[in-house]
This record gives C-alpha cells, structure tokens and sequence, in this order.
C-alpha cells in the first residue's frame, strides 16, 4: 500500500528534499508550508511528475488547531499518514545579551512546540495503525551549541531529547522516533550567513563542504524505509564530520 | 444497546478481557490489565464510538468502566 508522509516546512530547503525523495521512494506527500504557498505548490508539482499524489497545505506548527487541521487534512486526502517528517524551522539569531524574550518565544514556538503538536495529531492516527515513523529534524548546533544561536540551539537540543521521549512511549505500538542533526547544509537559512562566518564553518568541517538539502533527505528516507526497522530513539549527524 | 454495553464492547476488543470482567466497579490498570498506552487508547476508541471530543482533564478522571460509562451519559445527556 502505498505510504503517506507529513513534510512540515515542506515548501523550500531541506523539507523541499524530504518531501521529493520520500516521493521518490513511493509516498504519497502532503506538503506543508506557512508562508510560501506558490514555492510549496511547485513542490506538489514536482511530485506529481514522479507520479505520486500531493497535496499542499497551509499551516503554522505553533497553532495547534491549524496542526489539528493539517493532520485532517492529510486523512481526507489519503486515509493514513504513515510517516511525519518535523521539518518546520525558523532562526532568529542574536546574541544572549541581545536576544528579546520575542526572538526567543518565537523560535521555541515554531521549532520545539510544533514539533510536540504534529508529533501529537499524528500519534493518534498511527496508534490506531500500529505503525509510523516519526523524523525529527534537529541540528548539529543542538548537540554543539552556537554563539549567537540560544534560542534555535535550545529548541533543537530540546527536540533531541522530545525524540528520546516519544520513542520511549510509542515503541509499544510500533511508531518509530528518529531525529537527523543536519549541519552546514546549503539552504536559504545559511545562504543569509556572513561569508566570513561560512568561511570559518568550514573549517571545522573535515569533509570540507557544504552539505547539499538531498544529503538529509537521503538520511530521512532511510529512516522511514524498512532499513531502520530496529532503530527508535537515534539522532543521526549529517555533517560532514564536523561533531564527532 | 445501552451506553454500559457498547463500552464493554470495546473495552473486551481493545483489552482482550473477559465480558464478565467488564463490571462498572473495574479499573482499567488494575483490574484489566491496562497499562497508561493502553487507557489513552480507549478513551480515543470511545471518542469515535460516541463521537464525542473527550478533553484531556477530562480523560484523566475515566479510569473504571463505570467511570467510562456516567461520563459519556452526562455528554450524551
């Protein structure tokens, strides 16, 4: 039968990636966005041209009632949703002393409590399955730590240990909780970063480059294929080295 | 059927128990072998039975059968 994955985030990036590769490998996609609908709704083309069915749909991570409908969504569309990638992540980065309660709020409510509302809609649905995958997209930074980066640092390393938690709960009936901590990857997010902070990254990346969206993607599919049947709890770097 | 008899329906389904186990008096942890997974399950199978939104406070307050059973009365009114 063929699978349903919830991308968050899905309209640009790495969520971009996630979703075409895991349509790719089957899946039918529902292709969630917030702000970028034109973006996302070229995203369900895409997919559509390899054959498979999609859906975009419009819906902040923080609200829980847009996440309630994004998830009814998804059913009405495909009758099951098999695999909920977290994507949905924002940065507003300053420094400690000059971070604003607002900055702060705003990025622990989109990348930490989004991904405890999906993970919620979505765990009652796959209860009833006895079956789903559950990838978390973390960040290096959340297992390092980042001058200039509190809040996102705060709310990826607390993504980790959500990972953690869910897997414990869900492994009775089968929902598998996996995060991926992607590290320099080229996106929008650090195509905004000063060329001497890109510099000094890597240099501290063995690999010497920068990840590419598809490098992720391909992490998370695995982690939704049958390859990763006995793994729950895990978070996987992809980084080229640079946290070891 | 009354309300009693279809939350014993599922109730027996969803816990594999004995009919005769299901009486109002019965905790769900102790007496039938339920485990915390195994309550949030229930209530969401009631949920659609009914279909009726059970709220979370709510949810924590059903943990016998006849618990189970005056709550959705009171909802079915």
């Amino acid at each position: 039968m063929t699978k349903t994955a919830v991308v968050t985030g899905a309209s640009r990036g790495i969520g971009r990636a996630i979703a075409l590769k895991l349509a790719q490998d089957g899946a039918n996609v529902v292709v969630n966005y917030s702000g970028s609908q034109a973006k996302a709704e070229e995203v369900v083309a895409e997919i559509k041209a390899l054959g498979q069915q999609a859906i975009a749909v419009q819906a902040n991570v923080a609200d829980a009632d847009e996440v309630k409908a994004l998830m009814g969504a998804a059913m009405d569309a495909f009758g099951s949703i098999d695999i909920l990638v977290n994507n949905a992540g924002i940065t507003r980065d300053n420094l400690l002393m000059r971070m604003k309660e607002d900055e702060w709020d705003s990025v622990m409510a989109t990348n930490l409590k989004g991904v405890f509302l999906c993970t919620k809609a979505v765990a009652r649905q796959m209860m009833k399955q006895r079956a789903g995958r559950i990838i978390n997209v973390a960040s290096i930074v959340g297992v390092a730590g980042n001058a200039g980066q509190a809040n996102y640092v705060a709310a990826k390393a607390g993504v980790i240990g959500l990972t953690k938690t869910t897997a414990k709960e869900l492994a009775a009936r089968n929902i598998l909780v996996n995060a991926v901590a992607p590290g320099f990857i080229a996106t929008d997010m650090t195509e905004e970063l000063p060329q001497d902070v890109k510099d000094a990254m890597l240099t501290q990346i063995p690999l010497a480059k920068l990840g590419q969206p598809e490098d992720v993607a391909n992490v998370v599919a695995f982690l939704a294929s049958e390859g990763a049947n006995y793994m729950t709890g895990q978070t996987l770097h992809i980084d080229g080295g640079m946290v070891m | 059927m009354t309300v009693l008899e279809r939350v014993t329906k599922v109730i027996v389904d969803r816990l594999d128990v004995e009919e005769n186990k299901v009486t109002p008096e019965a905790s769900f942890r102790e007496d039938l072998g339920a485990d915390s997974l195994d309550v949030v399950e229930l209530v969401m199978e009631l949920e659609d039975e009914f279909e009726m939104e059970i709220s979370d406070e709510d949810a924590e307050k059903i943990t016998t059968v006849g618990s189970a059973v005056s709550y959705i009365e009171s909802k079915l009114g």
